[in-house]
């Protein structure tokens, strides 16, 4: 049998001339990462930005074959720089952004006069309040909330009927964010309250863990879990295995939820993981995950309207039509009422998945994932109305 | 496995085998577990290479080629013994292959490198390397020989590559994450699974144009897990089974209606499938619970659960002596 080839394929197919440009730029404040105990787990310098450049080559070579081509520009603004003038620059350039920088650069950016129309996605910030009333039509979200951490972690532990918690938080900022989260989750899935404390050791835990912790932990009801806030990872570590009672830890070490997480391996991850780390030379983390996904949520909906307008492309992206392959076992989409990627959360140790949440039995009336972070009900979002 | 339809084309011309043989490959434990179709028991385990994935014999079934895809070669072996008799050139993280018509070249996946890979098995040297998309993992070769497709999981295409000129001559875009397809009907078909999308897509090959799309829908199964993989044709092509991963069924797909008609339970995850030589009974692998479900083909229900090693992967059929 011979195929009819016809000519218009061939023009299409065939040609060199490139029928649609795409550029994005990363852009990035470079804070720095707050002093930690440990030295084994530097924060990597190209942190996130490894995660853009894999989407550029992921979408390049798809768009190769329909004659889409895809630029990254990479800006970098160190911590006392001006962040809205080079956002402003890169907006002039092209409408579209990830942005790698806190919550409040975000806004700020958000809000420029130039960013009306853009499309921007967050790949850094977890406040819930962006994706509630802070939040912005114009700023799609692709790291996960952290209620969509909370709830994940909750579902895990309540399903393993483990529902005494107690909880150990952190001298900073994101550590009492993080722990509020998952109080509130919590409490949403009626775990248990057996206690809480904030730790404010000035110790150097790699010496004397074995002193301090016990009795840290000693005026804690019986507990099934003990629960450590520290986004830092800085003394999380030093937890398991010298609390008073043998208790398993979770939150920020033992049983993490994640992102994303170089244990992840299954659904054709491990294929993502050896790209990146050819890439990068290191496994991918959460805010690579993060800028991944967006820069190829962005790709996805090139693909499929062929279309480089920012405002076709929002649309499709939060229509019910797209969906991501984000190999995490279930496709991913953005929820139309706060810009959100729903995705799965799995539970992760240094080691391995210890489960993927949302949890078997936590349902939902239109998609499961919903039931990790805000709901259209909890989202006090009103801008994509 | 995906060049059954070659295969049985032989064995449908000759007097009917007896018994025969199911070979399924273990991905996490390198080995190849042999099931005897006549006492449905594991008879023999054959160590591999490397995470094997794609198995096909060739057309005499004198041998057999495995995707050893950590090994990053395909090893030829010899079904008799178990004896590995080379290995060939394959390209880095072979996942998947056909067999061409000519019982000589294979075309491989490499689903790390974004290229498809001809060798020939004679020579055993790389004839042609095609780029393709991210992750190609589908093969499928007409029947003509004339068209071969590579579908990649992440750029979600099927590439059209011409036999000849080993150049691609259209992409069509499928649903999320395609993973397998066949040429079917004389060719006047392509189908392709999309296992994120949870569709199978039928393409007419003389327009590439798509032609209907097929959706699954079980009760008590999310549809997000409802992923379909791997699929086989009964002989008079009017009738697809459609393993749909981790929603635990084979779907019964009407080939000339595009409807589903029954969804049999399978053992978890579910990936490809194998026929016995007289087409009565199919045979599942089942990556999750490492075990493969055998399936009455008549009555389109599950017989038995063979254990197997971890993670089976391919499956493809050796006939009895005639």
């Amino acid at each position: 049998m011979r195929l009819a080839i016809s000519s218009v394929l061939l023009g299409l197919w065939a040609g060199s001339a490139t029928a649609l440009d795409l550029g994005v730029t990363w852009l990035h404040r470079a804070v720095p990462p707050p002093p930690v105990l440990s030295n084994l787990d530097p924060v990597p310098e190209d942190l996130g930005r490894a995660g853009a450049e894999l989407g550029l080559r992921d979408n390049a070579t798809t768009g190769q074959f329909l004659g889409h081509a895809y630029t990254l520009a990479e800006s970098e603004v160190p911590e006392d720089g001006d962040i809205l003038a080079v956002a402003r620059d890169a907006l002039a350039q092209s409408p579209f952004l990830i942005v790698d920088a806190p919550a409040a650069d975000l806004l700020a950016i958000a809000g420029l006069p130039e960013a009306e129309g853009a499309l921007i996605f967050n790949a850094s910030a977890p406040e819930t309040a962006l994706r509630s009333g802070d939040c912005r039509a114009n700023v799609l979200h692709t790291l996960p909330s952290r209620a969509m951490l909370a709830d994940a972690l909750m579902q895990g532990l309540a399903s393993k009927r483990w529902t005494d918690l107690a909880l150990v938080t952190g001298p900073r900022a994101g550590d009492h964010a993080w722990a509020e989260a998952m109080k509130a989750s919590a409490a949403k899935f009626r775990l248990r309250a057996r206690g809480e404390a904030v730790w404010d050791e000035e110790a150097d835990m790699r010496r004397n863990a074995a002193q301090e912790v016990p009795l840290f932990t000693q005026g804690f009801r019986d507990h099934d879990v003990l629960l450590v806030a520290d986004e830092a990872h800085d003394f999380a570590r030093y937890i398991a295995y010298n609390t008073w009672l043998p208790r398993p830890v979770a939150g920020s070490a033992g049983m993490m939820p994640a992102a994303w997480s170089r244990v992840v391996e299954q659904w054709g991850a491990a294929q993502l993981q050896s790209r990146f780390e050819d890439l990068a030379g290191r496994p991918m983390q959460d805010r690579d995950y993060a800028a991944w996904a967006a820069f190829r949520a962005l790709g996805e909906a090139v693909t499929r309207t062929g279309s480089a307008d920012p405002a076709t492309l929002r649309s499709y992206m939060l229509g019910p039509d797209f969906e991501l392959a984000g190999f995490k076992g279930s496709p991913l989409s953005f929820r139309p009422w706060n810009g959100q990627l729903r995705q799965p959360i799995p539970l992760v140790t240094d080691q391995a998945v210890v489960a993927v949440a949302p949890m078997e039995g936590f349902l939902h009336q239109g998609n499961e994932l919903d039931t990790l972070g805000l709901d259209r009900p909890d989202s006090a979002c009103t801008a994509f109305d | 496995m995906t060049r059954c339809l070659t295969a049985l084309c032989l064995i449908l011309g000759l007097p009917a085998f007896a018994g025969g043989e199911i070979w399924v490959t273990n991905e996490k434990d390198d080995t190849i577990s042999v099931i005897d179709i006549d006492s449905l028991e594991v008879t023999r385990t054959i160590p591999t290479g490397e995470r094997p994935r794609g198995i096909t014999f060739s057309h005499d079934y004198s041998r057999v080629y495995i995707c050893a895809s950590d090994s990053d070669t395909v090893q030829v072996m010899d079904p008799e013994t178990g004896e590995i008799l080379h290995d060939l050139p394959s390209g880095e993280d072979p996942e998947q292959f056909v067999l061409h018509p000519d019982d000589r070249h294979l075309w491989i996946a490499n689903e790390d490198d974004a290229v498809t890979t001809v060798v020939d098995t004679e020579s055993r040297t790389v004839i042609a390397q095609i780029n393709v998309g991210i992750e190609p993992e589908g093969m499928a070769v007409n029947e003509a020989g004339s068209i071969v497709i590579t579908t990649s999981e992440t750029t979600n295409m099927a590439h059209w590559i011409d036999t000849a000129t080993h150049e691609i001559i259209a992409n069509t875009l499928v649903d999320s994450r395609p993973r397998h397809a066949e040429f079917v009907k004389d060719d006047t078909e392509l189908w392709v699974s999309s296992e994120i999308g949870g569709t199978v897509t039928v393409f007419g090959t003389e327009s590439q144009e798509e032609r209907a799309k097929i959706t699954f829908e079980i009760q008590g199964v999310h549809p997000d897990r409802i992923q379909p993989v791997g699929f086989e044709f009964t002989p008079d092509g009017k009738t697809a089974f459609v393993a749909l991963g981790p929603a635990n069924h084979v779907a019964v797909v009407n080939a000339e209606t595009y409807e589903v008609e029954e969804y049999i339970l399978t053992g978890r995850r579910v990936w490809h499938m194998a026929f016995s030589p007289d087409h009565a009974q199919l045979f599942t692998t089942n990556g999750v619970s490492g075990d493969v479900t055998v399936i009455d083909v008549a009555s389109r229900k599950p017989l038995k659960s063979i254990k197997v090693g971890r993670f089976p992967w391919g499956a493809a059929m050796r006939p009895g002596a005639s």
